[in-house]
Formats: structure tokens, sequence, C-alpha cells
């Protein structure tokens, strides 16, 4: 049975759907409203809070930690400032992505990951022998993310913390809301402006309602899974164990990625020393991948010509869909695509998709199967640039 | 004379700029004439009362056409389609009706009215995705000439009619009836509830200066559906930033493509030489020369102001001035210095995210229209509401609100009087009748603007405040839109085109208009 967040006392008075999805053994909202559409839009056009307590939280402290942390994740550690966070997967030894998370420096010998999966032996395995100590504060940490164009207003409002406003994206600041200390990162997995606010256990439901009292002339609304499920594949931001599998977790070596193959080859720093996986990818990266993963864009045109053929108006999910479907050039199979969403924002429908190398450049026509009138069909598809949504705002 | 373009588009309404972003994008040399200081015409965003924002003509996006958003790449522009998924009736009695994308909770709400219409309402949804489906390939249509032998002509209307014929016997019957029957008519066929009735007949009398029980206003119930067909797509919504938003997307698609846009530019004549359009006069006395013109405003002003009547043949210039245009509704955009509170419905909540449609009973309806048949306004008219910052939080100050209220009817032509002393009146009618449901209102005005059908012809060019350019009825539609023999966006003068909602689709937030007159125009041109 899953267990409540600490926000579960809100967020289960404001489900009327009583529709919740476990995430990492907890409660949370799949959507709050009978369609998660205003939701979806809320992160969009005004503001939307998530509940995100669910990740899992590290902290790697001691006079060693940085050199801890650059041991885990293949970026180059020695130029994260302090204030500053990065994106990273991190891999085994053979180069293959065990989860990624975001990395960030809170002092000189002080740092906390997120990651999707519990990681605190993984840590532990690769700080063996460094003078640093890796913490799980995973159940004592409480996250909310607070997305969307007027996130930043509804902070302010709040008193916020010093340096929010100029706060640059991927920084974080302390501040306090309604007495109660809580860490502000510029980060979310929305692909538009947010924050999220990380705060004791204890400190949650006062945090979560001076939000939603600030917010509630911003257009402020609690947003589920559902919604974020849209927002994230219109960010080009990945899922574990939908888009990819972790090494560790993988029952095929087919089914292992690189940060390569992933698309997150900007993550790697080969040649600023020594981290888990570095040879296995340094091999790879002197070979090429041989799969790449992307993004697929089928024009609302096409769907309309497919659906037509049987005498159909298009029907499409409005939700996001996490059941993989196969992609072709001709009779050939050629890779799969892992999340598929219609995208509200853009009119067209999205997928990710992992496609052979020759077939994955910018532009390239392939074919998507789709089921219609329960015939297995294909739509043409388009790869096409990540993020598909990728708003000024996210960075101004 | 300055250089010369390949077209000079008249007009930068939603479908002067959709036409000249077509054509830019094809790789000719546009250049966009625009009256006004902003683009947009009827399609505009005004900050009139500091810190408030008024979609101050049209306020929502109906059928805006998918291939037009994919094409242009509005998306990319800014376009953003908010949801407007309620619509709230307020009754007189303190009760109230409420429809939303929640099916079940709709059937719920209707059936607390007539447990009978509940299911009514279900089967009417159902076939009106017929009738949707069958029409919607009509808007991406360039219209036949059923008088023309040319093979093309011939085949688009041996098209039309196999269209027609494939729909099925039944889907054909209900067709039919749409096309001739009063919306009030059509309904009392399915449905009971007075106001269910009235709301959804109100959508078919929209802009028309018709009443509910005038035959063939059915047929403009289906433009609703048409905007649900697509389903998840939500061509049907909110513009954020207003409909100002909307415009300001397609401008900037069309400058991508490299088409220029002049604004405070009005164009008085069309140039010509011969039988051909050469160019444009502007007010100031410019020349500007085009190989071609198209013309976005209403048939009246496309043909009767800008070119000379000789050019003209007889029949043609007779058939535009009897072209009925007939204004019948105003606007009043109000700004709000709280939320609106609903007696039927106290507080916050979706039905201000919503439509609200002050449309009580069908009769309610016809007696508006009585009056306005007889030279008044509706001192008790049919009011379609929506609050902009509710969707959009960004049209006013943080808990403050902009009220969007469409007004119907109010005459071009008084019988008593002018507009031009008439016009707070008329406001004053309209807020007297909204304060019956909202007690509050009064207490909260800031400010408002009261817009007549004069003042929307005087401000955006539209002859007689017509919000369609020219009445949407079944004899100005299709091949006799805006006249027989010129449906297909040419004129009587060569190089000479027309794009605006004066043609066919008709009005409306579609676009089509200004695309199919643009795929004529290259096909003119063999691109």
């Amino acid at each position: 049975m899953p267990i409540p967040t600490p926000f579960h006392s809100r967020t289960s008075e404001l489900n009327q759907t009583k529709e919740w999805r476990e995430w990492s053994g907890y409660w949370s909202a799949a959507t709050y409203q009978h369609t998660h559409e205003r939701e979806y839009f809320a992160i969009r056009n005004s503001a939307a809070l998530i509940d995100v307590s669910p990740l899992f939280k590290y902290d790697i402290v001691g006079p060693q930690a940085a050199a801890v942390v650059d041991r885990i994740v293949p970026r180059d550690i020695t130029r994260c400032r302090i204030g500053q966070i990065l994106y990273s997967p991190w891999c085994d030894d053979d180069g293959k992505v065990v989860d990624d998370g975001t990395v960030w420096r809170l002092a000189e010998d002080r740092f906390r990951v997120t990651a999707a999966d519990a990681s605190l032996r993984w840590f532990q395995d690769c700080g063996a022998g460094f003078e640093a100590e890796v913490v799980d504060v995973s159940h004592s940490i409480a996250a909310l993310a607070l997305q969307g164009p007027n996130a930043r207003k509804i902070l302010l409002e709040l008193g916020g913390a010093e340096g929010l406003i100029d706060l640059p994206y991927y920084h974080l600041t302390q501040g306090e809301i309604g007495g109660a200390a809580v860490t502000i990162t510029r980060t979310g997995y929305t692909g538009d402006l947010g924050y999220e606010l990380w705060m004791d256990s204890a400190d949650a439901l006062e945090v979560w309602d001076r939000i939603v009292l600030a917010g509630a002339d911003y257009g402020l609304l609690p947003a589920g899974l559902a919604a974020l499920d849209v927002a994230r594949i219109e960010a080009g931001l990945l899922l574990i164990e939908v888009d990819y599998i972790s090494s560790l977790k993988a029952l095929t070596e087919s089914r292992k990625s690189s940060p390569f193959e992933l698309g997150l080859g900007w993550t790697v720093a080969l040649d600023a020393g020594e981290f888990v996986g570095r040879r296995a990818l340094l091999d790879q990266a002197a070979r090429g991948s041989e799969w790449s993963l992307v993004g697929l864009e089928v024009a609302w045109s096409d769907l309309d010509r497919l659906y037509a053929a049987f005498d159909l108006a298009p029907q499409v999910a409005g939700r996001a869909s996490r059941d993989p479907a196969p992609v072709y050039v001709g009779q050939r199979q050629i890779g799969q695509a892992t999340s598929m969403t219609f995208s509200p924002m853009l009119k067209t429908y999205l997928a990710l998709a992992t496609l052979e190398r020759g077939y994955a450049d910018l532009g390239q026509t392939v074919e998507l199967e789709m089921t219609v009138e329960y015939q297995r069909t294909r739509v043409p598809a388009r790869v096409s640039r990540k993020p598909f949504y990728d708003p000024p705002h996210k960075r101004s | 004379m300055t250089s010369r373009y390949d077209v000079i588009v008249i007009g930068a309404g939603h479908n002067g700029l959709v036409n000249a972003a077509y054509l830019a994008r094809a790789g000719l040399k546009v250049l966009v004439l625009e009256q006004r200081e902003i683009v947009g015409g009827a399609t505009v965003t005004e900050e009139l009362f500091p810190g408030y924002k008024y979609s101050v003509f049209s306020y929502v996006v109906s059928i805006l056409r998918p291939e037009i958003i994919q094409d242009l790449e509005l998306p990319r522009h800014g376009l953003t389609l908010l949801p407007l998924p309620s619509t709230l009736t307020p009754l007189p009695n303190g009760d109230y009706l409420y429809r939303d994308d929640d099916h079940y909770h709709t059937l719920r709400e209707i059936g607390r009215h007539s447990p009978h219409d509940a299911e009514a309402y279900e089967e009417y949804g159902h076939a009106m995705y017929f009738m949707a489906k069958a029409i919607k390939p009509i808007l991406r249509m360039v219209p036949s000439d059923p008088s023309s032998l040319d093979p093309r002509e011939l085949k688009r209307l041996a098209d039309l009619g196999s269209h027609f014929l494939g729909i099925g016997e039944d889907n054909l019957h209900t067709l039919i009836k749409l096309m001739t029957m009063s919306s009030a008519d059509f309904l009392d066929e399915w449905f009971d509830t007075e106001p269910l009735k009235a709301t959804m007949a109100a959508s078919g009398i929209i802009g028309t200066f018709m009443g509910p029980r005038s035959p063939g206003t059915a047929y403009v119930l289906l433009h609703h559906y048409m905007g649900e067909i697509d389903g998840v797509y939500r061509a049907w919504g909110f513009a954020k930033g207003g409909t100002g938003g909307l415009a300001e997307a397609i401008a900037s698609s069309a400058r991508s493509f490299g088409a220029e846009i002049r604004t405070d530019s009005p164009v008085v004549a069309v140039v010509t030489r011969g039988n051909k359009a050469t160019g444009v006069a502007l007010e100031d006395g410019t020349e500007l020369n085009a190989k071609r013109v198209v013309s976005s405003l209403d048939p009246r002003r496309t043909f009767l102001d800008l070119v000379p009547a000789d050019l003209l043949p007889s029949e043609f210039v007779a058939d535009i001035q009897r072209f009925r245009f007939r204004g019948s509704s105003g606007k009043v955009n109000l700004a709000l210095d709280a939320a609106p509170e609903f007696t039927c419905w106290p507080g916050n909540g979706p039905h201000l995210r919503g439509a609200i449609s002050i449309s009580p009973s069908i009769d309610y309806l016809e007696r508006a229209y009585d009056q306005a048949k007889y030279g008044e306004f509706s001192h008790r008219p049919f009011i379609d509401i929506v609050i902009p910052s509710m969707i959009d939080p960004d049209m006013a100050p943080p808990g403050k609100h902009v009220m969007s209220c469409f007004v119907q009817y109010a005459p071009y032509e008084l019988a008593e009087g002018d507009w031009e002393t008439r016009r707070e009146e008329f406001g004053d009618a309209v807020i007297d009748t909204l304060s019956e449901y909202i007690p509050n209102l009064k207490d909260i005005l800031l400010h408002r603007q009261v817009l007549t059908p004069l003042d929307i012809e005087r401000i955006t060019g539209l002859s007689e405040g017509n919000i369609f350019q020219g009445e949407l009825d079944l004899s100005q539609l299709f091949f006799l839109r805006p006249a027989a023999g010129y449906a297909n966006y040419r004129t009587p003068i060569r190089g000479y085109y027309q794009c605006g909602s004066g043609t066919h689709p008709g009005g409306g937030i579609t676009g089509a208009p200004g695309r199919l007159a643009a795929l004529e125009i290259l096909r003119d041109l063999g691109l």
C-alpha cells in the first residue's frame, strides 16, 4: 500500500476525482479535477503546484564530498559553483545509465542529489574510501514544484528569498515561507518557468497553505501527474522506466542505454577526471552510439487523414500514453516510441522515441504505429528538435 | 511610386493576415495595409483602462482551422488557445443551468431540469457529430459555381453532390432541417427545458439579425459542434492575451515569411488600369504598386467604396448592394474591482471560467428580437459573457477582472434618436440586465466601454457593424457569398481578390476565407 506524502491532508481534500497513482510508494494525485486539462494549462498559462515529495534526495557531506559527486556523475563537478545545480545522469561501469537527477552544490563540502530511484547504496559504494558521508533525506524533506509563468510572481508575493527575482535557471537560494526554512531551486519537470521548494516535512502544510493563498489571484491550481506527464513530454524530458530502463533493473543488455544513446551526451565530460563508467564511455564515444533518443512530431493533418480513412474524426487521447509503439521506415522497424501525447500548446502529436542511428537525424521521416478501429496502422512522423516546447521565460 | 509588391492585402484583420502569411510563405513579396494603429481588425486586445485588457470586439476563437495553425506555425508565434469548457445560464428565479466537459455532471445538471432532456442531450450530441462531420469538408472547399460550365467547377459541384449523398439518408434529412428550420423549432424536436433550448438557440442567432424563431437559424447551431468534433484539438477557446493575441501571432508568422505590415495606412482606392488592379492609393495620397490586390474588407467596402463602379457588371453591383449587413449586436467591456458574484452561484468557481449566457428562455430571446425588429435596442438583451481574466490572469491586475459582454440585439439604425445620444442608455440596459443576476456588479464596476453597431463600424470598418461581414444565412452562404459567380475569391476586376468573412465560409475566427483565397491566388499564379 502506498503511504501519504507530507502534503496528503491537503492534496486528498482537493483531489475530487479520487484518482491516485503510486509514485515510489507514495500516494500521488493523478488529476484533481475531472480532466487534467485545466491543470495542464495552469502549468503553461498561470501556475501549478505539484507535490513532488516522492523524489529521492541524498545529501553528500564532508571534505571530499565534491570528489564523491564527481565520481558518481559524468559531469565535471569542479565547475559547479556554490548555489548552482547541474542536471546529470549517472552510469554503471559499463557506461550504462543507472538513473538521472539534479546535483546541487549547497556549500564547498555539501551537495544534494535528487534521484528517481533509491540510490543510497549506489552512492555509498561510489564514495567508498572518501572522506564524505551520504545521508538519505528522502523522508525528512518534503518537496513542491511551483511551475508556470506566474510562479515567480507568487514567490515574490510570499516575500520569497534573497536574490529570488534574479535567480538564474538551475540555481538555488535559501528563503523562508511562513516561518519555515525553504530551499528554493529554479528547477522543474515541465520546461516552463518554475521553482521547486524543499522544506522539512514538519513544515509542509504551512508552506502549502501560504503558497495556495498567495497564488489565488495568479491562477494557481494544484496539478497532478496526468498534467505533468503532458508537460514533461513537451519539454522533451525523459522518464525512467518509461523512456529508458535503469541498467540496474534491465533484464536484457539491449534494454540498457548509455548517456549518448539517450541524447545526454552533453552531460559527459570525458576529459574531466575519473567517474563511474568513463572508460566504457570513452570507447563508445569513439565508436559512436547505435541508438538515439529523439523527438517525433505527427502533424494533425496526418492524423485527420488517418482517421478519415476510417470515416472518423480524429480521436486522440488527451492524456499522455506510456504504451510503447514501434517505429518503421518502410518494412523495417527502426525503433520504438515510448512516451506519446497530444500537445495542447503546439497542437501536434508528440512522441519520444529511440531510433537506430541513421534514422535519427532532424527532419527524417519515419512511420509511427497507431491503432485505429482495432487496426494497426501507421502515420508519418518527423524527427524534431527537443524540447518541443521551449518558452523564453523558462530561462529569463 | 515606391517598390513594387507582388501582392498588397488591404486590412490586417485575422483573415487579411492569414492571407498575407500564406502568400508570403509561398515566396511572394507581400504588403499588408491597415488603417488603424494596431493589427487585428475585429480581433484586437486594447488596454483602455490602465492595467485592464479588453478583447474589444471578438472574444472567443471559434473554429480556427487546424491546417492554418499548422501551416503558419502559430504556436511558435505565441498562439495559446485556452479551454473554455463550460456554459452557465443564470435564471431570473435564482436557479441556473450549468454544462461543462464533465459529461455525467452535465447530464445530472440537465436532468435536474428535465430527465428526458438529459437523455435527449446525449442523442442530440451524437446526431450533431454527423452533421458537423458532413459540414467540415465544406469549410476547406472553394465554393463551386453551379451556373458555370468550366470542367473544374463542374467537378467541384459533382464532388459536393456525392459528398452529401454519402452521408446517409437520415443524416441528410437532419441536415436539410438544420438548413431550413428555425433554431427554436429544431430544438423543440429534442428538448423541453427552456434555458437549455434558449442557450443553444442563442448560438444560432449570434451576430445575425434574426430571432430564435426565424427560419434558417438552426444551421448556425452547428458551428459549436464543429469546434468540438476534433475533440482534444480544441479549436474552440480563448486566445491567451485576448483575441489580439491571435492577431499578433498571425502577424508574427506573416512577418517571419517576409510579409511587410504597415499600420496607420488607410487605403482609399484600388488603382486600376483597364480592367486590372495595379495597386492602391492611400489616404495621404501615396500610391503603391502591386501585381495583385486582395481586399479583406467586407463586400460593400471591397466593391462599392474602393473600386470605380464602371468596372463592375451592373448585376454584380446590384447583388452587392442587396447583400445584407444589418448589424445586430453591440459589445460592452467592463473592468471590475473584484469577481462578479452571481445570485444563483455565489463565490468563485468553475462557472466563472467559462461562457455565461443571459438566455433564460426562447421567449426572452424572441422578445429581445421583437424590439430590434422595430428599431429599438433590446432593453433586456441576450448577453454572452466571458471573464477573460479568470482564464488568463494576465488580462487584469491580480484579483481584478475584465468582463466581455456580447450584447444582442442592437440594430444599426434606431427608430428613435441615434446612437450618438443613446449609447450610454444602451450601456445602462446591459448593466441593469446583468445586475439582476450579479447584484454586486455596480459596486465593483471601475470602467465600461460601450460599443454600438455604429461604433463597431467606425472603428473596424465593418459595414453597419455586422460582425460577420454580412448576414450568415443560407441566402448569403457558399456560392452566394458574396454574390453568384464571384464566390471563388476572384472579382470582376483582374488581379483583384477578396479574402474577408464576406466570402466563404463566412464569419467567426476561422481564418478559412483568408487561406482559401490565398490558395486560389497561388493557383492563378501557377504556384
